[in-house]
């Protein structure tokens, strides 16, 4: 019967902190199972979304259902969901164990019950030797790794993460990625993921929820955002784009509106390429960046625009040219995504990120 | 181009000479910081305190009134002994123990209010109001007190209509009085240690299931505990050695420091008096030990 129902349903949520709506009516349905991303900017939303579902916020407007059940009004205790907190939130006077068992003892669960499945839930997360330890002894990810097993102890319907993996270097980040999409494999439930690093959500999300102004801007499968983002915004937001505005698509497309075509969707060559629904520019190269697996090279194109390509580094490669070559860009008609128009209030700032997105 | 170099450089003076001597002779430079308040600790702190112990052991002759600077138990064993100082002591004891709790009680809430609740301008508004009182002289508050506690003062006032009198003058007056006067000693550290418990703590414990009793049982008040000990150092301490308030509203009550009092002046037995002071020092060291094992000292 539940199977049918979403695991999260979010009607028209608001939230307003005084003249600020951090959350504008946004409307949401996430599945049973589903590993669901929320990104965003700092100050999109999203984790104030999180908040309100985990319940340590009240909606000014709107409802939270989880698992077709109203859970608006209830307290943080009486809702099943459990939140893996951004700096951990792990009890420091309590050891290892006890943190993990928390949850278990104030649901009134015996000593012996709550010891035995608290060592379960750390053998899970692989520390079932660090049981007696503080958590001020352990390092960022046997935390990140404590704060996992305390979540899920419980066995809540749905667990919310909040930028989990932000206090992590790269390759802890990398290799708890892995941890978690298993974890949430073999647990089953539903994981709400915030993060800002959109490489993050598209590595591990089932669907992502871009946020923008308190709004979803877009919502989709990881290859759709990536392949067909909808705005400007998206397409700046997640991975990077070359931007064609208005005048630059008709100059280059020959038609108008707003379009969009990924870096690696550009090819660079000394000789101009042609085949069918294949369209190139003469431009000049300004860069050459050598960045291990790839080569990016910035070509300003004769017709205005500063576009930037990246290129394989396959023994196939021809030499991409120095700085002042004279070269072709080319791309295939295919790979050109037309943007739906930016609405004119937030124009400018999204250029702003769209632009500092690298 | 050198000679403009030459003249970007800074003149040697002798307040340069000096720094330089300074930085490469960090003892000398340690030295100077810490002479003033050492001689002052050394002489003003520590001597008046051996002195009180040397005295403590003298006697004085009852005939002449001379101290006689001959060591003797006989003060010692007086105070330990004389049912009067053992009453009295056990009486100074009640009555700061009485004084922490009530404050204790007083400041969980009012510092739980501050830290975590209010916003962070009220924040700033409350912890003036909780100081202000500090500004105004000790034995002005104590006879606020003494008004209010009189037969005909507010007191008496707010409380007739519903059958209740005031206490009048005693020791349930001193223990209102010396509360009011330390509740801004204990209320502080507290505040100052739910600061340091993040508010995601208390999330965390919601989050798991915790309703508002268990997270404050087994998670705000073990982290908040030496805060609450270091508040009561200072209410503790300070009412054993009160002997003002118990004159102005305690009645004919007496605490130690009032036993002190009139053996350094009416009857001029500066060596007993210093017996007697021994005795809060000595519950005090006795606490301190006790508490020292949670941390709470370094939360003073």
């Amino acid at each position: 019967m539940t199977d049918s129902q979403p695991a999260i349903r979010l009607t028209g949520l608001t939230k307003e902190f005084g003249a600020v709506t951090a959350v504008d009516h946004v409307d949401l349905e996430i599945a049973a199972g589903e590993f669901f991303s929320m990104l965003g900017p700092s100050g999109s939303g999203k984790t104030t979304v999180l908040r309100l579902i985990a319940g340590f916020e009240q909606p000014t407007a709107g409802t939270i259902e989880l698992f077709g059940e109203d859970v608006t009004r209830r307290a943080p205790f009486d809702r099943d969901v459990n939140t893996v907190f951004q700096d951990y939130a792990l009890f420091p006077h309590m050891s290892v164990l006890e943190n993990v068992a928390y949850g278990l003892r104030v649901r009134g669960i015996g000593r012996r019950e709550r010891t035995q499945r608290a060592r379960a839930a750390l053998a899970s997360v692989r520390l079932e030797q660090m049981g007696d330890r503080k958590p001020s002894q352990l390092s960022g990810g046997q935390r990140q790794r404590v704060a996992l097993a305390r979540a899920t102890v419980v066995q809540p319907k749905v667990l919310l993460l909040d930028e989990p993996l932000g206090a992590l270097d790269l390759k802890l980040r990398e290799q708890m990625q892995v941890e978690l999409k298993q974890i949430q494999r073999d647990l089953g439930i539903t994981f709400i993921f915030v993060t800002h690093d959109q490489e993050e959500a598209l590595t591990l999300s089932d669907r992502i929820a871009v946020f923008n102004d308190g709004r979803i801007q877009q919502l989709g499968t990881p290859a759709d955002l990536y392949e067909q983002p909808g705005s400007r915004f998206v397409a700046g937001f997640v991975g990077t784009s070359n931007l064609f505005d208005d005048a630059r698509s008709q100059a280059l497309l020959g038609r108008g509106g707003e379009h969009s075509v990924r870096p690696e969707k550009l090819a660079v060559s000394a000789e101009r390429e042609v085949g069918d629904g294949v369209a190139s520019a003469p431009g000049t190269v300004v860069e050459v960046i050598y960045l291990g697996s790839g080569i990016r090279i910035v070509v300003d194109l004769d017709a205005g625009l500063r576009v930037t390509a990246l290129a394989q580094n396959d023994r196939r490669r021809l030499r991409a040219g120095d700085r002042g070559d004279r070269v072709f860009v080319s791309w295939h008609e295919a790979d050109v995504v037309a943007l739906a128009p930016a609405p004119p209030a937030v124009a400018g700032e999204e250029a702003d990120a769209a632009a500092s997105v690298a | 181009m050198s000679q403009a170099l030459v003249e970007s450089r800074p003149r040697r003076t002798a307040m340069r000479a000096g720094s330089a001597f300074l930085t490469t002779h960090p003892r000398t430079r340690l030295a100077l910081l810490l002479a003033a308040p050492l001689f002052w600790l050394v002489v003003v702190y520590i001597v008046a305190l051996a002195l009180l112990l040397v005295t403590a052991f003298w006697s004085v002759d009852s005939f002449t009134g001379v101290i006689t600077t001959e060591f003797t138990l006989d003060n010692i064993i007086e105070v330990v002994t004389g049912s009067l100082y053992q009453t009295v002591t056990l009486r100074t004891l009640g009555v700061a123990l009485a004084v922490t709790l009530i404050d204790v009680v007083l400041a969980l809430p009012i510092a739980f209010y501050m830290a975590k609740v209010a916003s962070p301008r009220m924040q700033r508004v409350l912890v003036i109001l909780v100081l202000t009182p500090l500004w105004a002289s000790y034995l002005v508050k104590a006879y606020a007190w003494r008004s209010v506690l009189s037969q005909d003062g507010i007191l008496e006032w707010l409380l007739a209509p519903f059958g209740g009198h005031t206490p009048g003058y005693g020791l349930p007056a001193t223990i209102i009085t010396l509360s009011y006067l330390w509740l801004p000693y204990v209320i502080l550290p507290i505040y100052a240690g739910l600061e340091r418990v993040p508010d995601s703590l208390l999330e965390a414990s919601g989050d798991l299931g915790g309703k508002t009793w268990p997270t404050l049982r087994l998670v705000v008040f073990p982290l908040i505990l030496p805060a609450i000990i270091a508040g009561t150092i200072f209410s503790f301490a300070l009412s054993l050695g009160d002997y003002i308030t118990v004159n102005i509203v305690g009645g004919t009550n007496q605490m130690l420091g009032n036993l002190v009092y009139t053996n350094v002046g009416a009857a001029n037995n500066l060596p007993l008096a210093s017996a007697i002071a021994l005795i809060p020092i000595v519950i005090i060291f006795g606490y301190l030990f006790l508490v020292r094992r949670t941390g709470a000292l370094d939360n003073l």
